[in-house]
């Protein structure tokens, strides 16, 4: 008896406590910087084209070859505008096949791919798997239009 | 009169065997006759495709074997790396492994206790207040990894990149949290009568029998053999830390959850005792490799995981991938007993006893 007693006790207790449990939908949690969703390419600002070259870095080191990348010659470099010889001319990343492992980011020579540590990053739902593949200007439009602040690992 | 024995079916959708764990019991009236268990439905191949990546990249499943105690997993995947390729980890990156692993065990272990209430009909209360506590250190390894659950942190040589500057306090604000909780769990479940009476003398295991079984972690220490690894076979720097190792004496499931228990005190006494340690310095060697190439060999290396002994045989011919990567997973051979404890027990204890197991059947299947 004195058992069950002492375990009511604690039940009891909770119910005092403030709740530790916030309403998902209507409400998020804050995420750390760290945090590690879907891969999405950087875009350098002060050129105005992606930092990616097309290097297949990223695509040969991926575990789950979620990645597709096409390479072409900089036009912005023939102009002298640009230190970049060679640009992505398209980039596929498969959301439905990634398995978040990080390692295209450590691959990657230029620093031009980061992990979205942004809920964005996490509501993803589709209606239709396809459109989980994501293009070069999708990939690229969040951090061209300043919404994340990424986190690359030095 | 003349009765027969007739075949129940347990899972694979059945809450209470964690998974997709099947059972096929064979009952007379309440009491089990003979049990049949049937795994693979949660199989992924994760031993073949492996052998199939790079040892780099093969990390990420690691983490999906057993995906409650994913640190260890890692542990014991780099460790045979590190052996295979002779690299010697950093000081530092081998105690920010250690702070992990136990702070690992501990979260695992919370999701034991948490469970164990439901399986023995405590409906949901213990539950939630063991998620509520794996929570907290949930959250450390989101700040320090960027996930929930797939770390993928570890790297063979140390560790992927270095813990936030805030880590070692944040550490130390969570313990006392994790102590409070732990207690909150002790008054809930180890006094009760109900707890007790569903318990004790349930699913008993000689530890001779334990030992052939080849059991392994708790459910090997709650028979009464004292057999850790991290004091028995040291690896990494768990030999400079002081704990004690829990032993029952009975056997049985309530000694296998009093075993956990105390557990998570040790693992507390070990990751404080890491943190007053932990010195500064690099987190991989100097000179790492781009390529991991191994030379020709067989390598075992083995953890104490959440759940027991968690062993990686790698088998290298050359290259940049092993040739056959064999996991030890201790769910699995626990689960091998589960026959042996099961039977001539009433079917609420089938659950009881499979609940004590503490199986991952991420862990089981692979």
């Amino acid at each position: 008896m004195l058992g069950i007693l002492k375990s009511m006790y604690v039940t009891m207790n909770a119910m005092m406590r403030k709740p530790v449990t916030i309403h998902y939908p209507d409400h998020h949690r804050d995420v750390p910087q760290r945090d590690r969703a879907f891969p999405i390419l950087l875009w350098d600002k002060e050129v105005d084209e992606p930092f990616c070259t097309g290097c297949h870095a990223c695509e040969r080191a991926c575990p789950v070859e979620c990645m597709t990348v096409v390479m072409k010659d900089n036009p912005l470099h023939a102009d002298g505008k640009s230190e970049r010889r060679k640009i992505v001319d398209q980039f596929w990343i498969d959301y439905g096949r990634c398995m978040r492992c990080n390692i295209c980011v450590e691959v990657c020579n230029f620093e031009a791919i980061a992990m979205n540590n942004t809920w964005a990053g996490h509501e993803l739902s589709k209606f239709d798997r396809n459109d989980l593949v994501l293009d070069l200007d999708q990939l690229l439009s969040q951090h061209k239009q300043g919404k994340i602040d990424a986190w690359v690992p030095e | 009169m003349e009765t027969v024995d007739i075949n129940v079916n347990m899972g694979p959708q059945h809450p209470s065997t964690h998974g997709v764990f099947r059972m096929v019991l064979t009952i007379d009236g309440e009491r089990v006759m003979d049990v049949e268990p049937h795994i693979g439905y949660m199989h992924r191949g994760a031993e073949k495709l492996s052998e199939e990546m790079d040892y780099r990249q093969a990390i990420g499943y690691q983490d999906r074997t057993d995906y409650l105690a994913q640190f260890m997993n890692e542990q014991a995947y780099c460790m045979a790396v590190e052996k295979l390729l002779d690299i010697e980890v950093p000081e530092r990156a081998e105690y920010i492994r250690v702070i992990l692993c136990e702070l690992n065990r501990i979260a695992s272990h919370f999701m034991f206790l948490g469970a164990f209430g439901i399986d023995l009909g405590h409906f949901g209360t213990s539950f939630t207040y063991g998620f509520r506590e794996r929570e907290h250190i949930q959250d450390i390894f989101e700040e320090v990894t960027g996930e929930r659950l797939m770390y993928s942190y570890f790297r063979p040589g140390g560790l992927v990149w270095d813990v936030p500057d805030n880590f070692v306090q944040r550490v130390r604000d969570v313990l006392p949290k994790s102590r409070q909780g732990l207690q909150d769990l002790d008054m809930l479940l180890t006094g009760n009568e109900i707890v007790s009476v569903r318990s004790r003398g349930v699913g008993v295991m000689s530890a001779e029998d334990a030992v052939s079984w080849g059991l392994s972690g708790p459910l090997l220490r709650a028979a009464g053999v004292e057999w850790d690894l991290r004091r028995d076979k040291p690896y990494s720097i768990y030999d400079r830390f002081q704990y004690d190792i829990p032993v029952g004496t009975h056997g049985d499931v309530y000694d296998r959850y009093l075993v956990r228990v105390e557990e998570v005190r040790q693992s507390i006494r070990i990751v404080e005792q890491a943190l007053d340690q932990l010195p500064d310095g690099p987190i991989m060697p100097e000179k790492m490799p781009r390529k991991l190439r191994g030379p020709e060999a067989e390598i075992y290396s083995a953890v104490e995981g959440a759940r027991g002994e968690y062993g990686i045989y790698l088998v290298s011919k050359g290259g940049d991938k092993p040739y056959r990567l064999k996991m030890r997973s201790p769910s699995f051979c626990n689960l091998s007993a589960l026959r042996d404890m099961t039977i001539g027990n009433y079917v609420a204890d089938a659950v009881a006893i499979l609940g004590s197991i503490d199986i991952v059947l991420g862990c089981v299947d692979r």
